[in-house]
């Protein structure tokens, strides 16, 4: 059974997901997060892989992008920065990016590459849903489920469509934003109930907009958990890698439930 | 405006131009280009639209533009040389005749707010145009560098009533702004529309375009069966960075294939240098602002930042039919430096008393280039005028102008 159905199966409820952009602050940061986010509780991760023209994000994780790449992250380097991890990983880690890095290193190579160190999932946010069947049984091949997103526009049937192609949960946009505008949340309660009553195959993470106890606790009530980006990327560009205060963070946000 | 049929060189019904093209957006972005693609064909083909587009293009923006027959030029390479003047539209380029057909489905659809990317600031001004003609709000993103470097037009805008924000990400040029504008989209996904500039971005936007300026090919087939008894020329000449009056002018003439269609990019210091715009001739094949096409990019899949003395050129893709098209040889690919652009912008001034855009001078430097017959009929594009180029020209007046 794949690492993030396993994870789900143990916890149904409050799993608390972390974003973070792979080659931040520093080029060696990555795997000192992952075991750091690890330590402190977090359920999962998603590894941002930095691209130039991040259309879906917002300045903070452009930004966190922009350094990445200066400091020199590439898809070759991130599979490098992750050989050997799962000695020490066992939560689930999903690679996130845009499709043009990944086409560019040719959806195959990635895949295998990706398998071997030990990835469990991906969100391609921008590889549409027929380009995305063309290359299901790469993904299959290699084990790789494929996590995708669903917005307040999404109509019923789509959201039917893709709860049964998608594999691994569904990650529910909170509103009609790019990431850390800050607006999501307000105009979501409607959207949140229906999320609430729908039957779906797969678990749902709501994602943007969440940044503390309060806006993950809420999130939690309608869904299987939460993801936390933008917000961690602030702190990771306060504080840099500092272990202190990302358990302080990951422990607040998720408060008893340890 | 039709497909003529031919489905060779038009898109399919999922935007595909053979392997190029489609629609690689986030679902943040499906519902208004869903939207958009299920509305555009029946709102655009029928008959009140096309009368009123017809009327705005006639009255407001002045076309037909003329095809003039360049004597001097001619004389001077051997050949018999036109002119599609595009410059003497409204506005100044041939932007505007995509604007008044965007601007016309946005009333249709119902939308009340317009945004836009602008490089040169030739589609910004076009756009800003429009939306004062149709009181619409009209918000246009132009990557910081532009805006420092085309304050004239920065500031038509501003008088048209258009907010303009600057672009601070990425290379603050083109590209980014297009960025911008789509994050902005997605912020806004209820009253707005995005009003794309050229044949870029996901489906049905590269042939939505194609389509609004395919006046541009339409009028020169008549204007030379008027002039020469022929409808169809030996050469279409035209400059392409996303590529919208190149393919305006090819539009009705790819199907007459005796006609050769030549697309001209931008090649900034040279093809060889790290400092160019030429996407065909130095780029791969990859995805941005949501099409499939050739674009510089490096073997990580990250886009590479254009350089052109053309800030309308100044884009590091390039639009997909354009791609499909240099990929099965129905155009010719050439390019033209920043120098060969100037120098064939200061002869078409001194030797016709046109000055053109820096963009359509890339155009025009490729008669240079290439080897007429003293019979051939060869139609140049001068897709706009330069004036806003002014700047640009005074700075380099001193090389370039003979006394």
């Amino acid at each position: 059974m794949n690492n993030i159905a396993i994870t789900f199966e143990n916890k149904k409820n409050n799993v608390l997901s972390i974003y973070f952009t792979a080659g931040y602050p520093k080029l060696t940061d990555t795997i000192k997060i992952l075991e750091i986010l690890q330590d402190a509780g977090a359920d999962m991760v998603e590894i941002g892989m930095p691209f130039s023209d991040p259309l879906a994000d917002g300045p903070v994780i452009q930004n966190s992008s922009t350094v990445a790449l200066k400091n020199g992250m590439s898809i070759q380097e991130l599979f490098d920065q992750l050989h050997g991890m799962r000695t020490k990983i066992t939560m689930p880690v999903i690679l996130m990016g845009y499709y043009n890095p990944v086409f560019k290193y040719g959806v195959e190579n990635f895949c295998k590459s990706a398998a071997k160190v030990g990835i469990d999932g991906l969100i391609i946010p921008d590889l549409p849903i027929d380009e995305y069947l063309a290359n299901k049984p790469i993904f299959d091949k290699y084990g790789l489920c494929n996590i995708l997103l669903i917005t307040p526009q999404t109509t019923d049937e789509r959201i039917k469509q893709i709860d049964n192609i998608a594999s691994g949960f569904i990650y529910a946009v909170s509103s009609y934003a790019t990431t850390g505008s800050g607006k999501a949340l307000n105009l979501s309660a409607q959207y949140f109930e229906k999320l609430k009553n729908t039957a779906f195959n797969n678990p749902v993470m709501i994602g943007f907009g969440i940044k503390d106890k309060a806006t993950f606790d809420n999130a939690c009530q309608y869904a299987n958990g939460a993801i936390i980006g933008t917000e961690f990327i602030k702190l990771l560009e306060k504080y840099g890698a500092d272990k202190t205060k990302i358990t302080e963070f990951i422990k607040g946000v998720k408060g008893n439930d340890q | 405006m039709t497909d003529k049929g031919n489905k060779d060189y038009m898109a399919d019904e999922k935007g595909f131009y053979g392997q190029f093209g489609g629609a690689y957006i986030p679902e943040m972005l499906y519902h208004n280009v869903e939207q958009l693609r299920q509305q555009y064909k029946p709102i655009i083909e029928s008959a009140s639209f096309q009368q009123e587009f017809k009327k705005l293009l006639k009255d407001y923006v002045g076309r037909p533009s003329p095809l003039y027959y360049a004597q001097r030029l001619s004389e001077i390479y051997k050949t018999n040389v036109y002119l599609k003047r595009e410059d003497l539209n409204h506005t100044g380029s041939h932007k505007v005749n995509n604007t008044i057909g965007q601007i016309l489905l946005a009333k249709a659809m119902g939308k009340k707010r317009i945004i836009a990317e602008t490089g040169a600031g030739q589609h910004g001004v076009a756009t800003a145009t429009v939306c004062a003609l149709m009181g619409l709000e009209c918000v246009v993103h132009m990557g910081e560098i532009d805006v420092k470097r085309q304050m004239p037009n920065v500031l038509r805008m501003k008088m048209l009533g258009a907010q303009v924000i600057p672009s601070m990400s990425g290379s603050r040029t083109l590209k980014d702004a297009g960025n911008e504008a789509l994050r902005d989209w997605i912020n806004n996904p209820e009253d707005t529309f995005y009003l794309i500039g050229s044949v870029v971005g996901p489906h049905p936007y590269p042939d939505m375009v194609a389509r609004f300026q395919s006046v541009i090919s339409e009028e020169i087939k008549w204007q030379l069966k008027e002039k020469t008894n022929s409808e169809l020329p030996n050469y279409v000449i035209a400059c392409i960075g996303g590529g919208s009056n190149a393919m305006g002018a090819f539009y009705n003439f790819l199907n007459d294939t005796s006609v050769k269609l030549i697309a001209v990019e931008a090649a900034g210091k040279g093809v060889n240098t790290d400092e160019t715009a030429a996407s065909i001739a130095k780029g791969s094949v990859g995805i941005i602002q949501g099409a499939k096409t050739y674009l510089m990019q490096t073997n990580d899949g990250q886009i590479i930042e254009a350089y052109s003395i053309s800030a309308g050129l100044d884009y590091p893709g390039i639009g997909p039919q354009h791609a499909h098209l240099y990929n099965i040889g129905r155009t010719q690919i050439m390019d033209a430096t920043d120098h060969e652009a100037l120098e064939a912008a200061f002869e078409l001034t001194r030797v016709e008393g046109i000055i053109p855009a820096l963009e359509s001078s890339h155009a025009l430097a490729a008669l240079k280039k290439l080897k007429f017959e003293k019979s051939d009929v060869v139609v140049v594009n001068i897709s706009g005028r330069g004036d806003k180029d002014m700047d640009t020209y005074i700075a380099n007046m001193d090389k370039y102008c003979q006394k």
